[in-house]
């Protein structure tokens, strides 16, 4: 059992913001490993660190105040430092992250870490900024007191990185001695009397190693949250950081968006061109690299919300924002921290179910991105904008008030108010739970670290790809076959041109545009969609529905913009038409269902623009939750849910309407 | 005897005012709250001060150990302190 070919195995524990993860980044730099524990959401990070010339595994262990498992994420670090996690060793040595400006609340965990029987070696970071504040750490006396080695450490200039190697591969065998004594918690101090033993001895080493100024120590951040967390002027500008948030995944990301739209488009058209057309052409076409494109297209607004994130988390304001909001977010059982998630489902609820990573209990979590869909998202705006202008251009209400503006700002209130009455009700249901404890550090303020930002921006993206990716890839490409077999060959379509140009006067072009329109239309009405269509039709008549519209809606579920480009298909405008041409709106104001009938009216308009607010429509969204509930049980329940809502309510409306007089 | 309860005023955490000082006397409950207060360095003996309350007065910023811990005034009904 020499274990000196033995890859060794070393835990980083500590406390959240005390440059944990800016530390693990600078000893293992880019080849880290990111994965769920088995089962959970708790993130596993790991990544390869040479200790002077030795292979190790560096475990990096999710932020922690204590080991006492009250959250899941304590009961999987001690897992692993008790050697219970499958796949992880029980480590060698244990590096304890320190932060020198919090010390005493950080040495509560150390303390805990030394009654593993593991080695530990304790990394004091923030040193820089703590004498800067003009305070000293006798850091002999503090390695002396705790019967362990400190050493101070930067990760930006790399001080320290060796004689932490050095001192960890020292440790590796020893046995720790505990310098306190921990059983000799007084014997009528109750069931807390282990955390007063740990705080008494830790009082006493701070007192004999540390010179403070206490009146120095939080003075620039006093003064910058003496504005930000004002009564007024913090919420003003809480509103300002989120409408820039708002404002670059909404807007600042459309450029690079259509950028990657139009190069997939050119991908589309290249592949048309070099492939002989048929089944092979139009699956690497339509299904795979329209597939791709819709994955990748969304990259832009979560990189955008990630930098954002990260930012507003290593600066130390995200606690702020918390603070602010938690009371109006308790209300409805949710904690503060769900604010900035919700918000960002404005722009896409898929970055901002990502987002709700930074919210710690697990039912709160959960619950918030249950509701993050009804945020009217970017891609319900096609779709409200085909109904509005199709129905309610140039109508006004007192004259000035444009029906049209008012039915979008109604959708994003209804939109609102639906998400906080679900959030009521899961919180007192199947999330059932006390409204969570806030009990919460308020870091101090710090320039953020790029390096961790970018870091975390990056993390993110790769995560999304590599997991969400590939699941909505798959989808979107059995959607694609779902809409497109069976097909009509080109003989067929060659055969309906020729037949066109002898009725019509046009040209033979012309007339092969007008039959390969006329083609995709025939195509999708009898595709296996359109069958469903049919099929449902049953279903969605109480809603004013035909099948026509049946597809559209089935087609929505690849991305809800779509519906736009599936009715100008069945409508026979052809593919590309937006949501604002003069054809489509004719199309939809002029089609006529297979008794003859008009089939839109104002009131469908109405309810269309309610269902594609309340129904689930969107398989990536449902690939994210599946990715970060680590189930398929949420995003089942999320589609089954969010659609029988949307079905009541447009029934209700629907046929409501058309019993006053509306239809 | 009876002057030891009159002189030391003993109240709790969210009775008392932004700006004021005041050290812990015991920390109540048993629950997950309770215990993850007392984790955060809340026990007795231990200094608090009250930063400020949130713009809707709830939640609390409290100075301890040298840090800032935000609470919700129910949390902080648990704590009693004296002055």
């Amino acid at each position: 059992m020499d274990g000196s070919h033995r890859q060794l195995t070393i835990a980083l524990a500590g406390n959240p913001n005390a440059g944990k993860t800016t530390l693990f980044n600078s000893l293992t730099g880019l080849k880290q490993k990111i994965a769920n524990y088995p089962g959970v959401t708790v993130e596993r990070k790991e990544g390869p660190w040479q200790v002077n010339g030795k292979a190790a595994n560096l475990i990096d262990l999710p932020g922690l105040y204590s080991l006492d498992a009250t959250s899941l994420d304590e009961q999987i670090a001690r897992q692993v430092i008790v050697g219970e996690q499958a796949g992880i060793p029980k480590p060698d040595v244990l590096v304890a992250v320190v932060d020198a400006t919090n010390l005493e609340r950080n040495l509560y965990l150390v303390t805990q870490l030394f009654e593993f029987g593991i080695p530990v070696v304790i990394a004091l970071t923030m040193m820089d900024v703590f004498e800067k504040q003009k305070h000293q750490i006798d850091v002999e006396m503090l390695s002396t007191l705790l019967k362990t080695p400190v050493i101070p450490v930067t990760a930006k200039t790399a001080r320290g990185r060796d004689e932490l190697a050095r001192r960890v591969l020292a440790a590796v065998g020893t046995k720790p001695e505990i310098p306190y004594e921990y059983e000799d918690a007084a014997p009528n101090s109750g069931p807390h009397g282990k955390i007063f033993a740990r705080y008494n001895f830790i009082s006493r080493v701070v007192q004999e190693s540390v010179w403070h100024d206490d009146h120095e120590k939080h003075r620039v951040s006093e003064k910058i949250d003496r504005v930000l967390t004002h009564k007024f002027f913090g919420l003003v500008i809480l509103v300002g950081v989120l409408l820039l948030v708002f404002q670059a995944i909404f807007s600042w990301a459309q450029l690079p968006m259509q950028l990657l739209e139009s190069v997939f488009g050119g991908l589309q058209d290249l592949a048309r061109a070099a492939l002989p057309p048929g089944v092979l052409a139009d699956l690497v076409s339509d299904g795979i690299i329209a597939g791709v494109g819709g994955v990748v297209v969304f990259l832009p607004q979560i990189l955008l919300l990630f930098l954002f994130i990260s930012i507003l988390e290593d600066s130390g304001y995200m606690a702020r924002a918390a603070f602010l909001m938690d009371k109006l977010m308790s209300r409805v059982g949710l904690h503060g921290k769900a604010f900035l998630p919700l918000m960002s489902s404005f722009a896409c609820a898929i970055p901002g179910i990502m987002a709700t990573r930074t919210i710690e209990s697990r039912r709160d979590r959960f619950a918030t991105m249950m509701v993050a869909p009804f945020m009217s998202c970017s891609a319900r705006l096609p779709v409200y904008t085909l109904m509005i202008g199709a129905f309610f251009t140039g109508r006004y209400v007192f004259g000035f008030l444009s029906v049209g503006a008012l039915l979008l700002v109604m959708m994003y209130a209804i939109g609102v108010i639906t998400a906080i009455i679900a959030a009521f009700v899961l919180k007192r249901t199947l999330l059932k739970a006390p409204p969570p404890p806030f009990v919460m550090e308020l870091p101090p303020y710090r320039v953020p670290n790029l390096r961790t930002v970018f870091q975390n921006m990056w993390t993110r993206a790769g995560l999304f790809l590599k997991k969400a990716g590939t699941v909505i890839l798959t989808l979107s490409i059995i959607l694609w076959a779902l809409m497109n077999f069976p097909r009509a060959s080109q003989q067929d379509i060659n055969n309906a041109a020729a037949e066109i140009q002898k009725t019509c006067n046009c040209s033979p072009d012309e007339a092969q545009t007008l039959a390969e329109t006329r083609a995709k239309s025939e195509v999708l009405q009898n595709s296996v969609a359109g069958r469903v269509g049919h099929a449902i039709e049953p279903v969605i008549k109480p809603l004013g529905y035909d099948w026509r519209i049946g597809i559209g809606l089935m087609s929505a579920y690849a991305a809800r913009e779509v519906f736009v480009s599936t009715m100008s298909i069945l409508y026979n405008v052809g593919k590309d038409q937006g949501a604002e041409s003069e054809s489509l709106l004719e199309g939809v104001r002029n089609a006529r269902g297979d008794n003859g009938e008009l089939i839109w009216t104002p009131l469908l308009g109405v309810s269309t623009m309610l269902f594609f607010l309340l129904a689930m429509q969107c398989l990536s969204t449902l690939a994210v939750v599946r990715r970060e509930t680590n189930s398929w049980r949420w995003p089942i329940f999320m589609l089954t849910y969010m659609s029988v809502l949307a079905y009541v309510v447009c029934l209700l409306v629907y046929q409501g309407g058309k019993a006053l007089g509306y239809g | 005897m009876e002057t030891s309860i009159a002189q030391t005023n003993v109240m709790k955490l969210n009775e008392l005012p932004v700006g004021s000082s005041a050290r812990v006397v015991s920390v109540n409950g048993t629950g997950r709250v309770t215990q993850r207060l007392m984790e955060m360095g809340v026990i007795p003996g231990v200094g608090v001060k009250v930063i400020k309350a949130a713009p809707f007065g709830d939640p609390i910023e409290v100075r301890l150990r040298g840090y800032s811990l935000a609470m919700r005034r129910n949390e902080a009904e648990a704590i009693e302190v004296s002055c």
